[in-house]
């Protein structure tokens, strides 16, 4: 089975800290939605929505 | 001339068997000409061990234990070939189909070996009218033979909606799998198909529950419907999830070809792995009886 993990993370809260994976700090939604289209393409992961304004991308 | 007979209706059976089996495994035209001349050669060894054994050149038989050898390096070459494409596949087969194919290759070498054997045996004692006719029926029965379950013999396969509960994509009631992209999830909406694979008993669900198989079917259905899914877009990769109490199976795709009926013939063709199927329900005898046990 193939073995998932988180390539990056993409918030608008800095209060939130991750550690283990690169963070990408934006600053309103629109940013934070066109950083992850592109961070998608570039590493081919695919992005889920954790629902707390953050997104993370986890390659299959 | 009883050599002659059985060489060619072995060789027939197998360019046809070959013919069937175009939708599980595509047919490059070497893939055709190896098969096709392992299948002359299993015929000819079938032919000639009736001759053999008459003579008596109870020696020659052990020919046949070769053959065996000789078949099962078959299984190895197309696990090899397909494992090796897995990697570029945008839509990955799984491992259980592939298995499921070698053996099919395997096996229907045995088929092509009993068509000839059975028909020169014919040609042998009752001359070649008779081998024309046991040739013809060897050749049924091989048919039968190789045309296995489909998912649509054990389940029923019904259109279903796709909507999206937060990122969270859903076929019906099932959850699929979390979208984050509000781009990709309206794209989804507007191309992607889904339907719900419904078990008639619980053997079926059994079988559709296999990993392997679920894989097959998502396999089979983005081969004939082709798929949007490329290595950056990994949202689009079909997926079938199950219904963990009812045991319905979800299957969402987004196709090149959008066409519902075409989609739900895919599923019902795809055939049952033998690696998948169970039979939970038969079981049932030996349960009772390790249920008295525990009553002592």
């Amino acid at each position: 089975m193939s073995t998932e993990q988180i390539l990056a993370v993409v918030t608008l809260d800095k209060s939130q800290v991750y550690y283990g994976a690169p963070v990408f700090l934006t600053h309103n939604e629109d940013e934070q939605e066109r950083m992850a289209v592109s961070l998608s393409g570039i590493l081919n992961a695919m992005v889920h929505d954790l629902g707390n304004g953050t997104y993370v991308l986890v390659k299959h | 001339m009883v050599i002659l007979a059985g060489v060619l209706s072995g060789t027939a059976t197998r360019v046809v068997l070959l013919r069937i089996d175009y939708r599980q495994y595509p047919g490059y035209p070497h893939g055709y000409l190896a098969h096709a001349f392992l299948g002359f050669i299993a015929s000819a060894l079938g032919a000639v061990a009736v001759p053999a054994i008459l003579k008596p050149d109870f020696t020659a038989v052990t020919f046949l234990a070769l053959a065996a050898q000789q078949f099962r390096e078959i299984r190895n070459m197309e696990r090899k070939t397909l494992e090796s494409l897995e990697e570029s596949e945008l839509v990955s087969r799984g491992l259980d189909y592939i298995e499921g194919i070698a053996r099919t290759f395997e096996a229907r070498n045995y088929l092509v070996m009993g068509t000839s054997f059975l028909t020169s045996l014919a040609a042998q004692f009752w001359g070649l009218p008779i081998a024309v006719v046991t040739a013809f029926f060897a050749f049924l029965t091989s048919l039968y033979f190789m045309s296995g379950e489909v998912i649509g013999d054990m389940c029923t396969v019904v259109p279903a909606r796709i909507s999206f509960d937060g990122p969270i994509l859903m076929v019906d009631e099932i959850s699929i799998v979390n979208i984050g992209l509000k781009p990709m999830r309206e794209k989804i909406i507007r191309d992607g198909l889904a339907v719900k694979i419904i078990p008639k008993d619980g053997n079926a669900r059994a079988t559709i529950h296999d990993i392997g198989q679920r894989r097959a079917i998502a396999f089979t259905a983005a081969a004939i419907l082709g798929t949007k899914k490329d290595v950056d877009i990994p949202e689009f990769t079909p997926l079938a999830r199950k219904n963990p109490d009812t045991g319905e199976v979800g299957l969402f795709i987004v196709p090149m070809v959008k066409d519902m009926e075409r989609f739900i013939a895919a599923v019902k063709l795809t055939p049952v792995l033998e690696s998948a199927r169970s039979k939970p329900l038969n079981a049932g005898s030996s349960i009772d009886v390790a249920k008295k046990m525990d009553k002592g």
